[in-house]
């Protein structure tokens, strides 16, 4: 054999092995992750740059504990609550930059055109953000997991433990769009299936900033219970002037969808005794506390659920990768979706066929000024509603991946 | 008593309600005409110098123990000290130019203004207590009226017309208004009126903080919370007359009636009704409800 003959013989099986390696290991030896989150709009404290930090606790988490032989690296991007923007960047990450999923996507519209991009591309979508429904119903796809909380799991959790409790007569000051209406939807399908009666709704322009006229519409109808079927600065003006016409405490409010960083904004003498549902409170135990007071110590802000759930997914995302050894979609899915998830976040927490991870919710009593003994301290945990009962049934499901 | 299948009561706490937020916008359009009337420059940093009068009141009171009624008296000089500035760093050398120039000025000013607050204090915004003198409430019989909005309609009124005198009225006001009609020949009778455009602007941009204050106890200081208002703002002014004080003024407040009783009888069109008012006056009268053509 000469010389040439061996080298040549030697090069053809070190590519052989090398191509046979690549198969079954991660794309340039990098798991690249993608934060798409709003950091400077509306939702910027809800997900924004404390998704970005718990991403980033995630990486450094995993690389200290599991000592991963992949390189992890993050690229983060504000998509404005815009699905073009967010569109666009999707592509870019996935065509050009390797970008193995996108996480986070707050925003309903913008989460619902990036699974589709992610599906075109045969990438993970891993939501924490978003809240509505269709994403893992009539948009379901097999390459996107909604992870956090969604509107199902939100009224569901607040307006049963209401209307259980003796709230029997409700109206809605709802948000005049898509997510508003589907809010009051869910929400009076439980008051009426739990013996309660909705006595009207009022629909409010979005963004609105003045509430009274609406405010004084519910308190004419007499109901015991205002529903609030909107989120951001529309909640909390309209708790904010309830309290100021009088409304409360004669007649209760119940946030559909309130995150801790509202009930810190508005302070505990507007929110006091209001039930919320989340499905995360840092001060929930040990673990929870650990991990929220690492977060603390960068964001000056306890993390809301989205974050949380945030660091979660991402975790359970790389571990998956380990498990597997490759980035292959496919069998990082199947997985992601076959492993229980149980950290701080989540106690045996599952990811459906439809993409919805479900996990315990907790619904939870905002104390009174008095009560709280020590800063963020805002929660009474009044229920931990099980995993099987928070999210929607599978048999309720439209997702066409779920076989019946 | 029912008036078109609506409880009388209803009606009437709506109207009073219309009556509050009338002399928000009142008082706002009133800025925004002074400075377009007398300046010709179209402040579309209104909105974020009204957030920046809320965010003094809120930053006095929780970092130096401030209270309301000396942040009511506090947040507009400084605001409008702020505003002093700007005139004399940067307006001033768009006088001569296209209203177009003031605009995309003042509104890039108003975009690096919110995106400062936003990044210092984030999104969600900041709760301000209404003060203990004026917390609590009247039972009208139709209605609870809160003693806050009350005094949100008395302190904007006093003011708006205030100014109205004052431009009107007094002979500070008719070195004003002769300043912009020919600035020359009023510096030639010896009136420094560069000074008085300063003053001016200075002015407007203080009204704006005056009502950031007001507004600070009745909604949740938040850096965007200009730029949610400042649009039907706009319309206010364009309708009443772009640059009449007193148009400004008595579209502000019945521009907040109509918005009231459209949310009685159809709430879902409250977001429009002032845009569609617009279109309909600038149909008519392009010139504004009380503006010269």
């Amino acid at each position: 054999m000469t010389m040439k003959k061996a080298i040549s013989i030697a090069c053809t099986t070190a590519l052989a092995a090398l191509s046979g390696g690549v198969q079954a290991q991660v794309s340039g030896g990098v798991v690249k992750i993608g934060v798409l989150t709003d950091l400077s709009g509306t939702y910027s404290d809800v997900a924004g740059p404390g998704a970005v930090q718990a991403t980033k606790m995630a990486i450094e988490d995993f690389i200290a504990k599991e000592k991963p032989d992949f390189k992890i690296e993050m690229v983060s991007a504000d998509h404005q609550n815009k699905a073009d923007i967010a569109s666009n960047k999707a592509r870019e990450w996935f065509e050009r930059e390797g970008v193995d999923t996108a996480t986070e996507l707050v925003t309903t519209s913008v989460a619902l055109a990036v699974m589709k991009i992610a599906k075109e591309k045969d990438r993970i979508a891993l939501m924490s953000g978003p809240a509505s429904t269709p994403i893992t119903n009539e948009q379901c796809n097999d390459v996107t997991v909604h992870y956090t909380y969604d509107t199902y799991a939100l009224a569901n959790g607040t307006a049963k433990a209401v209307t259980k409790q003796g709230g029997k007569s409700w109206f809605f000051l709802t948000a005049d769009y898509a997510f508003g209406q589907a809010l009051e939807k869910d929400a009076s399908a439980v008051v009426t299936a739990n013996g309660g009666k909705v006595l009207g709704s009022v629909r409010h322009p979005f963004p609105g900033s003045d509430f009274s006229s609406f405010l004084l519409k519910a308190q004419s109808s007499g109901a015991q219970v205002i529903g609030l079927a909107n989120a951001g600065a529309d909640t909390t003006n309209a708790i904010k002037q309830a309290a100021e016409f009088g409304i409360t405490p004669t007649q209760s409010l119940a946030g559909l969808l309130m995150f801790i960083t509202d009930v810190h904004s508005l302070g505990l003498k507007a929110t006091q005794g209001m039930y919320l549902t989340d499905g995360f409170y840092w001060d929930l135990n040990d673990e929870t506390r650990a991990w929220s007071k690492r977060f603390f110590g960068v964001q000056k802000k306890m993390p809301t659920m989205v974050q949380a759930g945030q660091y979660s997914s991402v975790y359970h995302y790389l571990k998956a990768v380990k498990a597997v050894g490759t980035d292959d979609t496919k069998k990082v899915m199947a997985q992601m979706k076959k492993t229980p998830i149980n950290d701080f976040f989540a106690k045996n927490g599952q990811i459906r066929e439809d993409g919805r991870m479900v996990h315990d919710m907790y619904l939870m009593q905002v104390k009174k000024p008095a009560e709280s003994k020590y800063p963020w301290d805002y929660y009474h945990v009044r229920q931990v509603i099980p995993a099987a009962e928070a999210f929607q049934p599978l048999a309720q499901s439209r997702c066409p991946l779920v076989k019946k | 008593m029912e008036i078109f299948g609506v409880p009388s009561a209803l009606l009437g706490s709506q109207l009073l309600v219309g009556l509050i937020n009338g002399s928000f916008y009142a008082i706002l359009s009133l800025g925004l005409a002074i400075i377009f009337g007398l300046l010709n420059i179209i402040n579309f940093a209104h909105g974020a110098q009204y957030m920046m009068g809320a965010f003094i009141a809120w930053l006095a009171l929780t970092k130096f123990n401030v209270n309301y009624w000396v942040a009511l008296i506090a947040a507009p000089l400084l605001v409008g000290l702020f505003g002093v500035i700007l005139e004399r760093t940067m307006l001033r050398k768009l006088y001569k130019l296209d209203h177009l120039y003031g605009l995309l000025l003042t509104f890039g000013l108003a975009l690096i203004i919110e995106g400062v607050f936003r990044d210092q204090f984030g999104i969600s915004g900041e709760s301000y207590d209404v003060p203990d003198a004026l917390a609590g409430g009247i039972n009208l019989g139709f209605m609870f009226l809160p003693i806050y909005r009350a005094w949100v309609i008395v302190a904007s009124l006093t003011v708006c017309f205030g100014t109205w005198y004052m431009i009107e009225k007094t002979r500070l006001g008719a070195y004003l208004r002769a300043g912009t009609e020919n600035s020359q020949i009023v510096q030639a009778l010896g009136i420094n009126v560069p000074l008085l455009i300063t003053f001016t602007y200075g002015y407007g941009v203080a009204l704006a903080a005056f009502a950031g204050v007001l507004a600070a106890p009745v909604f949740q200081v938040n850096p965007l919370m200009g730029s949610n208002l400042i649009i039907v703002v706009f319309a206010v002014v364009v309708i009443g007359g772009m640059g009449s004080i007193l148009g400004s003024i008595v579209t502000g407040i019945g521009l907040g009636l109509i918005e009231g009783l459209t949310r009685v009888f159809y709430p879902e069109a409250s977001a429009v009704v002032v845009f569609v008012i617009m279109v309909i006056v600038l149909l008519v009268r392009p010139a504004g409800l009380f503006g010269k053509a």
